[in-house]
């Protein structure tokens, strides 16, 4: 069997109904092929697919903690120049967004810095979700999770999402690129690059949880596809750390209003009129940094 | 015997050369005072040729141990040198690695814990890491920590095992002193030490396993087990390297190495640098007719609680200098020896010493204060302060 048709990430594993990370994890393997290693930070995807005796991974894996996928990662890409296999194994490093944006951020921009020949994609659902919906980094401005709740004085997150894209791709690695689900091709061409590319990548994957976003299970595909479509997370690629020039791959003809995107998911159901306006200008001022 | 060459060296120098004639294939490392001198050392190895390995100038300690992980998990050799906050921060990873069976060693050069910030000697760090289920191994002079580190690559990876070993050093008072070493050649470490070969399985792509899974309460205990067990195991496993490493290279190892305790009245137990102050003290009191003796703890994971039941047998008194402290309770070398000695009937009358924490110098006039203080208690046939603080400055106390 190619790479293509093998299942390297088991069925069976103990995901959500509609987690947008097994698809993205499924997916991101099928392009990276059997001849490669992972490390994964703990959190949801560790949780459920290595519960022992079990494991939903045909390839070689290692977890060890939460803040640490890179620098782990970053031995076993020594490692294995030493063994003199480098050439023939790719190692591709999984994060959640805490493990990313946040814990995992020191080791993430020093495996970056030090150039080693490493993927690192993080999955991103915008919270901390295996510990019970907390606020991260990645939160959006305006979300409700458990540890900033909307209230009579607060809207929920106060703070706008970090840009771990940008600021990865300031490393000047050779390629960074975001991806969702529902844009599958995009995707797949995006982790074949980023892993046949020589030296570091980063590829930031949004990933909708129906737990965390409060949405309903069979929504998961239209609300990756929605947030695209509305610009509020926007696929692009940039080689060599060229922000200022990068691809956006992605380019809804008309953007639709945030709105749509907003109102399927409860996380968002508290926003005002007024909070949704916000949003939606923040959105176009992002967008037309992008060119659309 | 095997040839071996005299040099003159710091002791991270000799702890850098033990693990080069080790051949490790990756060494990541964070500099911290004061072992930084390891792996600037590893580097020039690796830049001259004369060791084929190759460095991560990782971004902390954290990330240290966990690239240590990664790469003993893919199936090489590797090891690390760290120290005091150093060893805090990794912390968290020790446990990891120990829980994954990777045989990695570390050297440590003993340094005290802020707040105060100091960057001076004590047992604190690697005390404090106690429980991650680590082999730990405490040198006396540079000549054992080269050839701890030996020891530690080859008891680790003995199948039996399969643990991770910290070799420490005494901050400055080793690290950073020059002494006379005998330096192995090359070949009969090779002899001594066979290339790694992990027996349970690497990150590999022809044989996929996962590391590091999801042990539920229905797993997790046995996995603890089966390292206790391995911990238990190594202790043959030690004894048996001992006498090979002696046999081959003509200098004794043991857990507990006695000093003229055959007929001692008193022992003090020591570990670590201050080992060579205290037997000067046991000279000069035996000179003056006091049957005192000293118990130097080399091997302090697994605890040698057989090998110290025996040489306190004989003994009315047992003085146990800790350079470590646990606020609340003792010392950590009194309190394990207290424990496993327990049950035991016939056993002396115990004291713990606190002293040489952040670098505080510990003088002969110290031991025999300590020798007086444990005497009193064995003539009052009872303990009535069971730790002690030796070489307080008064002025600061008044």
């Amino acid at each position: 069997m190619t790479g293509e048709d093998k299942e390297l990430f088991a069925s069976g594993h103990r995901a959500c109904a509609g987690c947008g990370e097994g698809t993205a994890v499924r997916q991101i393997l099928k392009a990276a092929g059997p001849n490669t290693i992972a490390t994964v930070c703990t959190g949801c995807l560790e949780v459920v697919s290595t519960g022992y005796p079990e494991t939903a991974w045909e390839i070689p894996l290692i977890h060890a903690a939460f803040e640490n996928s890179a620098s782990v990662a970053s031995g076993v890409e020594v490692a294995l120049k030493q063994l003199g296999k480098k050439d023939d194994v790719k190692v591709v490093a999984f994060g959640g967004d805490g493990g990313t944006f946040d814990i995992g951020f020191q080791a993430l921009s020093g495996m970056l810095e030090r150039g080693h020949d490493i993927t690192y994609v993080c999955l991103d659902n915008e919270a901390y979700m295996n510990t019970g919906i907390q606020r991260c980094s990645s939160t959006p401005y305006g979300a409700s999770t458990t540890t900033s709740p909307a209230g009579k004085y607060s809207i929920g997150e106060q703070r706008p999402k970090k840009p771990i894209g940008a600021i990865c791709a300031s490393h000047d690695i050779p390629y960074t690129a975001t991806a969702t689900i529902a844009y599958m091709s995009d995707l797949k061409k995006k982790a074949k690059k980023a892993i046949e590319t020589k030296g570091p990548s980063f590829l930031h994957v949004f990933v909708p949880c129906p737990t965390g976003w409060r949405h309903a299970s069979n929504d998961t595909i239209e609300i990756s596809r929605l947030a695209v479509e509305t610009g509020i997370f926007v696929l692009w690629e940039a080689e060599d750390g060229d922000i200022c020039n990068l691809n956006v791959t992605v380019k809804p003809k008309k953007r639709k209003p945030v709105e749509e995107y907003l109102k399927t998911q409860r996380r968002f159901g508290h926003l005002s009129e007024e909070d949704v306006k916000k949003i939606q200008a923040d959105v176009d001022e992002k967008c037309e940094k992008y060119g659309f | 015997m095997a040839d071996q060459r005299s040099m003159t060296i710091k002791g991270n120098m000799a702890t850098a050369m033990g693990a080069k004639l080790c051949r490790p294939k990756v060494v990541p490392a964070y500099p911290i005072t004061p072992s930084t001198l390891f792996p600037e050392k590893m580097s020039e190895f690796i830049a001259d040729g004369e060791l084929d390995a190759e460095m991560i100038n990782v971004e902390s300690e954290h990330s240290a141990m966990s690239a240590c992980i990664g790469a003993s998990a893919t199936g090489v050799r590797t090891c690390t040198a760290s120290a005091s906050q150093g060893v805090a921060l990794m912390h968290e990873m020790l446990f990891v690695a120990s829980g994954m069976r990777l045989p990695i060693v570390m050297a440590v050069g003993n340094r005290a814990l802020s707040a105060p910030i100091n960057i001076w000697c004590d047992h604190q760090d690697t005390i404090s890491s106690r429980d991650s289920g680590w082999l730990q191994f405490y040198a006396e002079t540079n000549q054992e920590g080269l050839d701890l580190m030996i020891n530690a690559f080859r008891i680790g990876e003995d199948n039996d095992v399969l643990l991770p070993a910290m070799v420490g050093i005494d901050a400055f008072v080793l690290t950073h002193t020059i002494e006379g070493v005998e330096v192995p050649a090359q070949e009969d470490v090779d002899d001594f030490l066979p290339p790694y070969e992990p027996p349970h399985g690497r990150l590999d792509p022809d044989e996929p396993s996962t590391f590091g899974s999801f042990g539920t309460p229905e797993y997790y205990q046995e996995f603890k087990q089966a390292q206790v067990e391995a911990m238990e195991g190594s202790r043959e496993v030690i004894d048996r390297v001992f006498d090979e490493f002696e046999e081959r290279f003509g200098r004794r190892y043991n857990k507990v190495t006695t000093y003229k305790c055959d007929d001692a009245d008193i022992i003090i137990l020591t570990m670590g640098s201050m080992t060579g102050t205290a037997r000067e003290a046991v000279n000069r009191m035996r000179e003056e007719g006091k049957k005192v003796g000293l118990a130097k703890l080399t091997v302090f994971r697994p605890f040698p609680y057989p090998e110290l039941e025996e040489i306190m047998s004989g003994a009315k008194g047992l003085a146990v200098v800790d350079r470590n402290i646990s606020p609340g309770g003792f010392g950590a070398v009194y309190s394990d020896l207290a424990g496993a000695s327990i049950n035991i009937e016939k056993k002396p009358l115990i004291k713990n010493f606190v002293t040489g924490l952040g670098g505080r110098e510990i003088f002969v006039k110290n031991f025999v204060e300590i020798y007086e203080k444990t005497l009193a208690a064995v003539e009052a046939g009872e303990v009535k302060k069971p730790l002690e603080w030796i070489n307080m400055n008064q002025e600061v106390m008044r």
